[in-house]
């Protein structure tokens, strides 16, 4: 008996990821969810510039590659003019957060019936490591290298608790790739954000707290720990808004 | 008994899977090396093994494949 196998929704091609990238556990997590749900043959996704940019190699599934941070108004789209298809998103913190954010936010607050799977590894991976919205204070990098000023450049971006403010998403959840328990709790959760499309429930974001070995200058096994030790505290772990469980409740 | 197996002309020897497994089982084989040029994953105690897939769960490559 199989306890385990590349999921069908995955392509036989090599991820392009540094060693030790948790990209490649995300990018398990949502073929995993498209296999459960049988909807391989009618999901579209839409993939982001930055390290994913080349997430249409790696999907066994029809893709569409969004001009930078745009992912959730071409997702719009697709949605609006292919009702029936599943729609999903796979965008990056420098994607999303950065030049991407007018389009998250108004996808989310019309409660567009999308999945949007962001990645929060707090840098610019494809670039070279510079500081990105979500950078934590104090973190050192390429544009930062003092450790990041937030007299100068501000404060981190916390995602999931700005959209779940907004009236419109059904789902905002947050979840991290670090372990073994979080990433199973990370599959639920993104398995749920594409369930809630189905069902026609509406917007549905997950960020994943994820790791970049290459640009934090750390080994694989230090990067997990620096996502446990700095960067949970930060962006704590959890279900931000869940309309249909508040509906239930009350 | 549990079979795992790995894919290692793929594998990039990052190690997750070695600290995620409760049995302490996996190694990274410094002296070998794939095609990627990198030293793949392996199994040193199949016997051990006790098929919980936690390995597979961490692999950011999809390498591992395992059967119970």
């Amino acid at each position: 008996m199989i306890v385990f196998q590349k999921p069908k929704s995955l392509t036989d091609a090599e991820l392009h990821y540094c060693p030790g990238c948790t990209h490649g556990i995300i990018h398990r997590l949502v073929a995993e969810a498209i296999d459960t749900l049988g909807i391989e043959g009618k999901t579209i996704g839409v993939a982001p510039v930055g390290c994913a940019v080349m997430a249409y190699n790696y999907f066994a599934c029809d893709m569409v590659e969004a001009a930078h941070g745009r992912a959730p108004a071409v997702a719009t789209g697709l949605k609006r003019s292919l009702p029936e298809n599943v729609i999903f998103t796979y965008q990056g913190d420098g994607d999303l957060a950065s030049i991407g954010m007018a389009e998250t936010v108004h996808a989310a607050t019309r409660n567009e019936n999308i999945t949007v799977v962001f990645v929060n590894n707090a840098i610019y991976g494809m670039t070279g490591g510079q500081m990105a919205p979500t950078s934590l204070p104090g973190q050192v990098t390429q544009t930062s290298p003092y450790g990041r000023d937030v007299a100068v450049a501000g404060y981190p971006i916390r995602v999931c608790e700005m959209i779940s403010k907004l009236d419109g998403p059904e789902y905002v959840a947050r979840v991290a790739v670090n372990n073994v328990k979080n990433v199973k709790a990370a599959g639920k959760a993104i398995l749920k954000a594409f369930q809630n499309q189905i069902e026609g429930k509406g917007f549905s974001l997950i960020e994943v707290v994820s790791s970049c070995p290459t640009n934090w200058g750390l080994t694989p096994e230090k990067a997990l720990q620096w996502v446990d030790e700095k960067m949970i505290p930060y962006y704590p772990l959890g279900v931000y808004k869940d309309r249909s469980a508040e509906v239930t409740e009350k | 008994m549990a079979k795992v197996t790995f894919n290692t002309d793929i594998c990039k020897g990052c190690g997750l899977c070695v600290l995620a497994c409760p049995k302490k089982i996996l190694v990274i084989a410094a002296d070998k090396i794939n095609k990627k040029g990198h030293s793949p994953a392996e199994m040193t105690d199949q016997e051990k093994c006790i098929g919980c897939a936690f390995c597979a769960t961490m692999c950011p490559d999809c390498v591992i494949t395992v059967e119970k």
